[in-house]
């Protein structure tokens, strides 16, 4: 059993209980986390109890849902009741317990789902790497003198390993999108406001995003449609009915207009990373090249919102405590505290411009496909690549081409491609605002063709 | 700097000061780096000329 459908499904039939699954989930942790380090917190004695109850209400006939049974894990920045949510700080550390779980905690539960922990992240979600100062790195299942990327690394990786098979981890400027295609599986961004951020701590609200993690993109499409609904709790979260894209998976994709991202979009990548696009562009007879304008533009303008709205966020702890940060993300959000305010505003402006700009593109194009990453997982600790004969810094690096996109809030997953001898990548599909089903679709023949894939990784 | 009197770590100093947020002479070096990265980053954008009907988007649809 590899994906969470077929999980639910053998456990609603009885052919394994939801108790078994969720032991075998927590002996994988227990044995090969202490290598890979995803997990900042397991919940072995509360996930066994639900997945008790879910047996309980099989055996009395009842349907505990899509997810019945199935074991998943949060980025530690989701609240989770009972458990002191640490957004990968220390200083967090010293906060009460959450009261409730997050909205989409809570509706995965809902669907049957038994929450087995909390896993590793960038501090405050400000990085691509996941080498977090306090809890440590997470490594790579491929190569685990790799990073995982980040800053949902730590949910990357325990998809990546088998640990779990569905994850959940946010999304401000790549964090989900780069470490699925850095960990070799499909990462979902859905349309900004699409999903609820409700008990999510937030880094950057004009940006922030929350998503899954999984193996299969049947998986995706059903965490998707049961995370989806509209929430008071969050303002950002959309009144859209939702939209169910599970059953729409197998539609024919024919009539698609498909092209792919050059320009930008090809300049600062490696050739494997264009072969990696390449390859899935080929699978769907894709030939035709499209330019989004301005992309290094929405990239700066992302950078200093981002730098700008998570220092305010944390100001006082910068003023009161400024020792307990990560000194990486320290560093950037003392900086990011003294911008003057026409640079911000300037930056949100240029947001609004972009996004009618782009609307624009997608009045020609359905589906746009792009690299994810720039370059393969690069080792922990790696301070500089080599990139066209200049030496440039990996880490804020890693998002070039995830941050123009998620900037207008377009809905994109990540789509992993295997190398037998080499290290994964992704590529991004990506489509107009509210069009996941769409990406979904595309995701779904490439998965059938074996074009993407993401097999469970042994360490 | 296109500005020769203009020096940007006593902005950061100064700027620091107004907002009262002390910042330790070990930082020192590296916020002036990472808001020197800012600033680079920023030029791209306040440099592109938006006509004056553009708006910050008050409730952001895509």
């Amino acid at each position: 059993m590899n994906d969470a459908v077929s999980i639910a499904t053998a456990i609603r039939t009885g052919k394994v209980s939801a108790v078994e699954v969720t032991k075998t989930a927590l002996a994988n942790i227990s044995a090969r986390d202490r290598e890979l380090n995803c997990f900042t917190a397991v919940m072995a004695e509360t996930a066994l109890a639900d997945a008790a109850h879910i047996d309980s209400e099989i055996v009395k006939g009842n349907n505990p849902g899509l997810l019945s049974g199935v074991p998943f894990a949060v980025k530690n920045l989701f609240d989770i009741a009972g458990l002191t949510t640490l957004a990968g700080a220390k200083i967090n550390a010293e906060n009460p317990a959450a009261i409730q779980d997050a909205t989409a905690v809570a509706k995965l539960k809902q669907a049957g789902a038994v929450l087995v922990g909390a896993l590793n992240m960038d501090e405050y979600a400000y990085g691509f790497v996941t080498e977090n100062y306090h809890y440590g790195a997470t490594r790579n299942p491929h190569d685990l003198r790799r990073v995982a990327g980040g800053s949902s690394g730590g949910s990357a990786a325990a998809v990546a390993a088998g640990l779990v098979p569905v994850t959940l981890g946010s999304d401000t400027n790549g964090s989900i999108r780069v470490p699925a295609a850095l960990c070799g599986v499909f990462g979902f961004k859905p349309t900004y406001g699409r999903l609820s951020r409700a008990g999510v701590a937030l880094f950057s609200s004009s940006l922030d995003h929350i998503g899954p993690f999984a193996r299969s993109v049947g998986d995706i499409a059903t965490i998707f449609d049961v995370l989806q609904g509209k929430d008071s709790s969050d303002p950002v979260c959309t009144n859209r009915p939702k939209e169910l894209t599970l059953p729409q998976l197998n539609e024919d994709i024919s009539g698609l207009r498909i092209a792919i991202a050059d320009d930008y979009f090809v300049k600062g990548a490696d050739s494997e990373a264009l072969a990696a696009v390449h390859k899935v562009a080929n699978a769907l007879n894709v030939k035709q090249y499209i330019t989004l304008p301005e992309a290094h533009r929405a990239r700066a303008a992302a950078f200093v919102i981002t730098a700008c709205e998570g220092a305010n966020l944390h100001l006082d702890k910068l003023r009161s405590r400024p020792q307990d940060f990560d000194p990486a993300t320290r560093d950037r959000f003392l900086a990011g505290a003294l911008i003057p305010s026409n640079w911000y505003l300037q930056a949100q402006r240029f947001r609004k411009w972009y996004r009618d700009c782009i609307r624009e593109v997608f009045q020609h194009i359905d589906v746009i496909l792009a690299p994810t990453t720039p370059i393969t997982a690069p080792l922990i600790s790696q301070q500089n690549m080599i990139l066209d004969g200049e030496e440039i810094l990996v880490r804020p690096h890693l998002g070039l081409f995830t941050q123009p996109l998620s900037f207008i809030g377009l809905p994109v997953l990540s789509v992993p491609v295997q190398h037998h001898s080499n290290l994964p990548l992704g590529v991004q599909i990506i489509a107009a605002p509210y069009n996941e089903a769409i990406i979904l679709r595309v995701a779904s023949i490439l998965e059938d063709q074996g074009i993407v894939s993401a097999e469970r990784v042994e360490v | 700097m296109e500005n020769q009197y203009f020096n940007l770590s006593d902005y950061v100093e100064q700027m620091a000061l107004l907002l009262d947020l002390a910042i330790k002479d070990e930082y020192r070096d590296e916020v002036v780096a990472n808001f020197e990265r800012i600033r680079a980053i920023a030029q791209l954008v306040d440099s592109f000329p938006l006509p004056e009907d553009v708006e910050v988007a008050p409730v952001f649809e895509p």
